[in-house]
């Protein structure tokens, strides 16, 4: 049962992803990817929240498991990322390939760490 | 003037079949692959072969000549949709994370900075690959800077 939600909501998290990612990309063109960026630090941001409810016990790991998992595993994406960095390398533009890969990493971690702090703080 | 193709059911519900062919992949292979000393090795495996094989699929279809439906349809599906939903930044930031507030400052190190410079350099063999295999090569600097 978990196996088939991490499933569904996985693909709604992908489906999600593919549909902002294209609004974004329909109305800006920008230096750095920042639909991708956006969306691994919110996905970050939301994990963040769902780990900390779980710790304060404010739901239950079977819950957890369904929307982490599947939801923001299926809405962030460390594959596109990447293959956008190396492109970015692959113009010239190293220090924007830098950029996009050492500062998407900050980045999301300092999103899901917030997410924590903030979970925790509604989960108590 | 054409619909993006987000805004296209058809290939947003192609996206989500992959996306959540990826996602049951990955818990698979997390569950197969548990932590080694605290060390995610799981979402490691799934990030850089996932990496790997997006660069491999873009360049190989990007080679293959002006995308026609059957190659939207790989690249959206496979791609977009089930390497997208097979890897995940989120778990990676949610472990880093973690390991930090173990105080486990060094392997959380090793494991964001590992991931993207293992990832980083998966991501070019795949490409390099996809270039290589296809039978139209043109120099790959041809893309050019606008692409």
């Amino acid at each position: 049962m978990t196996l088939a939600l991490v499933g569904l909501l996985g693909g709604l998290g992908a489906a999600a992803r593919f549909w902002a990612d294209g609004w974004v990309r329909a109305r800006w063109t920008t230096r750095l990817p920042w639909s991708t960026i956006g969306i691994n630090v919110l996905g970050s941001l939301v994990i963040g929240v769902l780990a900390g409810l779980l710790a304060g016990g404010a739901i239950p790991t079977n819950v957890y498991t369904v929307a982490a998992t599947g939801f923001c595993g299926g809405f962030t994406t460390f594959s596109t990322a990447t293959v956008e960095t190396v492109r970015l390398a692959q113009q010239g533009a190293y220090e924007r390939a830098a950029v996009n890969a050492f500062g998407t990493l900050v980045l999301t971690v300092v999103a899901a760490t917030l997410g924590y702090a903030l979970g925790t703080a509604i989960g108590s | 003037m054409s619909r993006h193709p987000h805004a296209m059911p058809a290939l947003v519900a192609l996206v989500a079949v992959g996306g959540a062919c990826g996602s049951i992949a990955r818990y698979g292979v997390s569950h197969a692959l548990p932590a080694q000393d605290g060390l995610p090795v799981g979402t490691l495996v799934e990030n850089v072969v996932g990496a790997f094989l997006l660069g491999f699929l873009l360049e190989a279809l990007l080679r293959a000549g002006t995308e026609d439906d059957r190659r939207r349809a790989l690249r959206l599906g496979l791609g977009t949709g089930f390497l997208g939903g097979f890897t995940t930044y989120s778990a990676l930031a949610l472990e880093i994370h973690g390991l930090w507030g173990d105080g486990r400052i060094g392997l959380a190190l090793a494991y964001g900075l590992g991931s993207v410079v293992l990832g980083t350099a998966a991501a070019t063999g795949g490409i390099l690959l996809g270039a290589r295999r296809s039978r139209r090569v043109p120099d790959p600097h041809d893309a050019g800077p606008e692409r």
